[in-house]
């Protein structure tokens, strides 16, 4: 017996797809197998890694956890929506270019979606509610030191203190593009240890 | 990781999904998902129907007057959370709510559906216990409330019949002059908890509720005892089982700790003002 298949309208970045899919088609599954959108990454695929993350009606959420067919009514957002209608990086994207938050990149698409969702609950986060931000997300590259640096940035671009990202090194002196932060430590910060 | 083949229905009313849950003995109910289907994905569970109740009307409602805080089926965690009217009628909901996983799972995980989940590592179920709510229903027969004392039979095991789909839960308002507190110990941020303890306190009644510590949530009296002896006392009513997580022992260790916590901080929040309270 072959397996049914439900016809239904995936929105995704503000395309209408038509797909003909099994109820149990996960919604990452679909985004990258029956829409090619490879930009979703999945980890874990059960809803620890983070990064399968997207944006459901504007709110981030692991597209592992969601059957396809149960988005039918909502307008799904990936990474690739991210960008700007001109093709230029969105305020999150160019915040991790800045500040090197990313090593291998896996993870990244989940970050990039939540902290986009994050910063339009939360548009001047302070430190610990940037740290906050993206808890639930995986990284076993950067030690997230310079994704937090990278919440805090996007922030900034988004709130218009955008500067050309040539000049930014330059004016700061750093080498690798990197943006000079307040000098934090923050495990010694939370255990005390540093003191 | 990818689950089993199952039919699919998505309703537009409820006596539509009551009558296709009824018509299939191996049907699920699915709302938020953020517990089954990662069961489903692992192949822990295999029903032969998801019944998906997301498109129902009328369920995502969050109603706070002065008898308590009512939560729809379709309530998404996040929006129960950033109520400040549940914060007010009853703000252990709220203090609760800030520890069931991440954000990304609250955004689309329900209340209600956690509730039913029947996870005795779960937040809300103890909340439910602890303030003597109780979970409306509909089945074929109509509508009934089971108070929580008679929800939590076993292991994620509840009293809703199968052909039953939970419409919304009550949480009673924190009556005057009473105080609640929360807290949890994880291995990682948004992690279940190795244990967790929520007290409500009301004039010499000092109650705690424990989640991850029992096979049901488990709420302990410890009115009058000794400052000293709460955790003990608390232990006899309990059972830390060892996991690779942590050993009986150290969640015996945790009890103690959490359990004079939680009972402190319940006690400092009946003394706060109402705009110092967390």
């Amino acid at each position: 017996m072959s397996e049914e298949r439900l016809d239904f309208v995936l929105t995704v970045n503000g395309t209408t797809h038509a797909v003909r899919l099994p109820p149990r088609r996960l919604l990452s599954d679909a985004l990258r197998h029956d829409l090619g959108l490879t930009g979703t990454h999945v980890g874990c695929e059960h809803g620890v890694c983070g990064a399968c993350t997207v944006l459901l009606d504007g709110r981030a959420v692991r597209s592992c956890l969601v059957f396809a067919v149960s988005t039918q009514d909502a307008e799904v957002t990936t990474v690739e929506g991210l960008t700007e209608p001109d093709g230029s990086l969105g305020p999150v994207q160019q915040a991790f270019l800045e500040c090197h938050g990313l090593q291998c990149g896996f993870c990244t698409p989940g970050f990039l979606t939540t902290i986009t969702a994050g910063l339009r609950d939360n548009p001047s986060p302070t430190h610990e509610e940037a740290r906050d931000m993206i808890a639930g997300n995986l990284c076993r590259c950067t030690g997230y030191q310079n994704i937090v640096k990278a919440v805090e940035r996007a922030a900034e671009i988004a709130h218009g203190f955008e500067t050309v990202a040539g000049a930014t090194s330059s004016a700061t002196g750093a080498e690798s593009g990197q943006l000079e932060y307040e000098d934090r430590d923050d495990d010694n910060a939370s255990t005390g240890l540093g003191a | 990781m990818k689950p089993a083949p199952f039919a699919y229905h998505r309703p537009g009313s409820l006596t539509e999904a009551v009558a296709t849950l009824a018509g299939d003995p191996g049907a699920k109910v699915l709302a938020g998902g953020q517990s089954l289907v990662p069961l489903l994905s692992m192949r822990l569970a295999a029903p032969s129907a998801l019944v998906d109740i997301n498109a129902l009307p009328g369920l995502d409602t969050i109603d706070a007057d002065e008898s308590g805080v009512t939560v729809g089926a379709l309530a998404r965690h996040a929006d129960v959370l950033a109520s400040s009217a549940v914060r007010r009628v009853q703000p252990l909901v709220s203090l609760a709510l800030a520890h069931v996983a991440h954000a990304t799972i609250r955004n689309r995980g329900t209340t209600v559906g956690s509730l039913v989940h029947a996870d005795a590592a779960a937040e809300m179920p103890v909340v439910l216990t602890l303030l003597g709510g109780s979970l409306a229903v509909v089945g074929p027969e109509g509508r009934r409330s089971i108070p929580a004392v008679e929800l939590y039979v076993g292991p994620l095991e509840s009293s809703v019949h199968h052909d039953e789909i939970a419409v919304s839960a009550f949480f009673p308002t924190l009556a005057e002059g009473a105080g609640v507190a929360f807290d949890e110990i994880a291995r990682r941020h948004g992690d279940y908890a190795l244990v967790g303890a929520a007290a409500l306190i009301e004039g010499d009644s000092v109650r705690v509720g424990y989640l991850s510590v029992a096979d049901v949530p488990t709420v302990v009296d410890l009115s009058g005892v000794p400052e000293d002896q709460l955790g003990e006392a608390a232990l006899e009513h309990l059972d830390p089982a060892d996991d690779i997580h942590a050993t009986a022992d150290y969640r015996a260790e945790l009890v103690r700790v959490l359990t004079r916590r939680v009972v402190r901080s319940a006690r400092e929040f009946r003394q706060a003002q109402p705009s110092e309270r967390p």
